[in-house]
């Protein structure tokens, strides 16, 4: 019993770096462009989140640094994918790798590596954390519930706004757009640099507010489990949230089960969130008569004057 | 009635990649007008309206708007100028209903998204109604028929207040009734005042609902006359225009028929085939003419084996039913191929040229087994086969053929297919895109090959080199040889029957 209550009550804790990061990923998908860089933006939110708590220590300000960097970084992205039209896909994970490279070095330069830092107390929303085994689900540092308020605001404008309308229409047929006077490639970069800021924060959320320190390439390949829950989710918003509560969950479950003296092989355990995300695409694709909610133009470069 | 000048084209040049797409084209609608463009595929109407509509910048030439000078930096701009285009392929966002596409092409404004799609949406099917007919603004665009998809898109420019109305071949994709509907609706519109401009090949759409005419052939404005003054025969000739029919050179009698295609047809509703019936002698070079996308492209995949659903048959001498032969059977009748996009279809741009001039006999052991193959002879082959064909721009016979300019990519193709002394030579647009000297050099081959006994079948939009090569000419329209000509051939009838509606 004592079991279920942590269980239930860290889950959150591991969701949210998935579920910002994925948030991040549709945000930009749904512009068209394809993004594998998450795990290598996740890497600068989270050392820029820690290089600032370090320095300054003020939570808020560290997440807000950790976003604005991530961001930054997302510029190069954009260059290469809408400037210079490299293949999007070859673009990310050469994101991926600099950003390894870069954090791993910065990291180790300023001496930032394996110092604890102090993240942010928790709050209880009273009276729901009084509630008998679900009641520490509701138990939880601020930014947990300010996900779900950037869930609602992402939603809303992507669906309830003229805006976000034109940011999907660029990203379903941007010849359309394009005629219809939608400047594509700055929807488009604002679309990279908005979900790239996102998936900063969910970098940082690891490094300042869970693990309350910095560890070369900490975040595991959180990233790339986001960029398959995307897919998962089919670039909804709310079918993301509820999957990364399931992989927040297999992931919460695992230190529960050690600590209960459950003989498992450790690199097993480890593996779990990665083999279910394989299971989980296997799954969808084959489901694949849903494949229609994919963005019509996503990874395609947008040229004007293209003939025929 | 005073007229003032809506639109103003002057002057303009425009070329893509090296070809000119428009040279000095002038262009001028009035308020009040129908006002059709009028020329073959590829003379450059749909690029002048692109200009218009912000969508291409021109290099040289300016853009009057009212006989204001104005400078279109893109679509919105000339959603400013109150010019409109619907174009021939719609931009609409599919999964989007038919007012969230709409309200795309809008500028923003305050007040909140669901308000505005509301007031969109009544503001749609009132529109619709007063335009005579009825849609659902709530629909998603990707459930609605073609026809309707084209009232979005006419609602759309309509709705974001344009008084310059461009229609792109808009009657291409309609029934005749919808397509009469459609233009009796813009003609009621510019007698209320506005300015539209028709651009289409379809003659009787000219005589019919036109107030002025344009004629553009090869990039260039010919003239601009009153369709009620000029007869059809006139309008052909202009468009088509009279160059002489250089070059043809006959060939040896016309031997034995060596294939036949009999009712040749696309299943029900997949295609524009319609029951193609030719018959094609050895020693003989059969020119299928036609305005572009009346089926050619579809007649060309089923000859070549590419995948094409159709019924009927196409008969080879001495074989059979070729739609059920394989690509080796296909090879073993030495049967050449030479598709329309040489660098998608006949060529592996990323493969070198040997390797692209070899593939054709690989699997015919040339080139040695399964497990081993013979570099030396590949190569040796190839630089014979680049000798002589001509083939020009081979720096090394390892560099990529993708690297190769059009009219040399061309020359490697039939380089490649012409190695095994072909019995049956099928060729689709030959000559796009290639200067003059490479289109003599490809020509002279088609001829040669014709010259010592092959069955040649050219399926080109490009009259003059329908003219030029063959000894027989079949018009296709809408799907079907609807006329057939000897060598001479009278030009202004073959003009006829291609644009001709029954």
């Amino acid at each position: 019993m004592d079991l279920l209550t942590h269980w239930l009550g860290n889950a959150p804790d591991f969701a949210v770096p998935f579920a910002l990061a994925a948030l991040g990923l549709i945000l930009t998908e749904r512009a068209g462009v394809l993004a594998l860089g998450a795990e290598g933006l996740m890497l600068v939110g989270a050392l820029a989140g820690i290089g600032m708590q370090l320095g300054v220590g003020v939570a808020g300000v560290s997440l807000l640094v950790a976003m604005v960097a991530a961001g930054a970084v997302s510029l190069l992205f954009a260059l290469m994918v809408l400037v210079l039209r490299i293949n999007q896909v070859i673009a990310g994970l050469a994101l991926v790798f600099f950003c390894q490279g870069l954090t791993g070095l910065a990291g180790t330069v300023f001496g930032w590596t394996n110092r604890p830092v102090s993240g942010l107390n928790t709050v209880e929303l009273w009276p729901l954390s009084e509630l008998p085994l679900v009641g520490k689900i509701f138990v939880q540092n601020p930014l947990v519930y300010l996900t779900v308020l950037i869930f609602i605001a992402v939603v809303w404008f992507l669906y309830r706004t003229q805006t976000g309308l034109r940011l999907r229409a660029v990203g379903e047929n941007p010849q359309a757009a394009d005629a219809a006077g939608i400047p594509v490639l700055t929807y488009r970069l604002a679309a990279i640099v908005a979900g790239a800021a996102l998936i900063g924060l969910a970098g940082a959320y690891i490094a300042v507010l869970s693990t309350k320190m910095w560890i070369a390439d900490m975040t595991g390949g959180r990233g790339w489990i986001a960029v398959s829950l995307v897919i998962f989710a089919r670039w909804s918003p709310w079918r993301a949230l509820a999957g990364a509560l399931l992989f927040g969950a297999i992931e919460a479950l695992i230190p529960q089960l050690a600590a209960t003296g459950v003989r498992l092989p450790q690199y097993f355990v480890l593996m779990t969130p990665y083999a279910v995300t394989l299971l989980v695409m296997i799954w969808v694709a084959l489901g694949s008569r849903e494949s229609a909610s994919q963005p019509g133009a996503l990874g395609e470069p947008f040229i004007r004057e293209q003939r025929r | 009635m005073k007229q003032v000048n809506a639109l103003q084209l002057s002057g303009i040049n425009k070329s893509f990649d090296g070809f000119q797409a428009l040279t000095d084209a002038h262009f001028t609608a009035c308020w009040g007008e129908v006002h059709a463009l009028l020329g073959e595929n590829g003379a450059g109407k749909s690029s002048l309206m692109n200009i218009a509509a912000g969508l291409y910048a021109p290099e040289t030439g300016s853009l009057m708007v009212d006989d204001n000078l104005v400078r279109l930096s893109g679509p919105r701009d000339a959603s400013r100028y109150q010019i409109g285009m619907v174009h021939q392929h719609f931009k609409l966002v599919k999964p989007f209903t038919v007012a969230q596409n709409i309200l795309l092409g809008l500028p923003a404004e305050p007040g909140s998204y669901r308000t505005r799609l509301q007031a969109l949406e009544q503001q749609i099917s009132a529109k619709a109604q007063e335009l005579g007919f009825v849609l659902d603004p709530r629909q998603p665009v990707e459930q609605l028929s073609i026809a309707e998809q084209q009232r979005v898109e006419i609602l759309k420019v309509l709705l974001a207040g344009a008084r310059i109305l461009i229609l792109d071949e808009p009657t291409a994709v309609l029934t005749d009734q919808e397509a009469e509907r459609l233009l009796s609706t813009v003609q009621t519109f510019a007698q209320q005042g506005a300015a539209v401009v028709l651009v289409t090949h379809k003659m009787a759409d000219v005589k019919r609902f036109a107030d002025r005419v344009t004629v553009m052939r090869g990039g260039k404005t010919i003239q601009t006359l009153n369709p009620q003054h000029v007869s059809v025969d006139e309008l052909v000739r202009l468009t088509v225009g009279e160059s002489a029919q250089a070059g043809y050179t006959p060939g040896p009698p016309a031997g034995p028929l060596r294939l036949q295609v009999r009712e040749l047809r696309s299943p029900t509703g997949s295609g524009p085939l319609a029951g193609v019936n030719l018959s094609l002698h050895a020693g003989q070079i059969y020119g299928i003419a036609g305005v572009g996308g009346n089926g050619q492209g579809e007649l060309a995949n089923a000859l070549m084996g590419l995948p094409q659903p159709t019924e009927g048959e196409i008969h080879l001498e001495s074989f059979g039913d070729l739609r059920g032969a394989s690509a080796e059977q296909r090879r073993e009748l030495r049967i050449a191929c030479i598709p329309a996009d040489r660098y998608g279809a006949a060529l592996a741009g990323s493969l070198s040229v040997v390797e692209n001039f070899a593939i054709g006999q690989v699997h015919g052991g040339r080139y040695g087994s399964f497990w081993r193959l013979l570099g030396t002879r590949m190569r040796s082959d190839a630089a014979a086969a680049v000798q002589a064909f001509d083939v020009q721009g081979v720096r090394s016979l390892e560099q990529n053929a993708a690297l190769l300019s059009g009219g040399n990519a061309q020359k490697l193709v039939i380089a490649r297919e012409f190695s095994r002394d072909p019995q049956l030579v099928v060729v689709h647009s030959p000559s796009r895109g290639l200067d003059v000297r490479a289109t003599q050099a490809v020509h002279a081959r088609l001829r040669a090959a014709r010259d010592s006994g092959a069955a040649v079948l050219v399926i080109s939009e490009d009259l003059d080199e329908v003219l030029t090569l063959a000894d027989r000419i079949g018009v296709m329209n809408s799907g079907r040889i609807v006329a057939e000509f000897e060598h001479p051939a009278d030009r202004q009838a073959i003009g006829k029957a291609m644009v001709s509606h029954d």
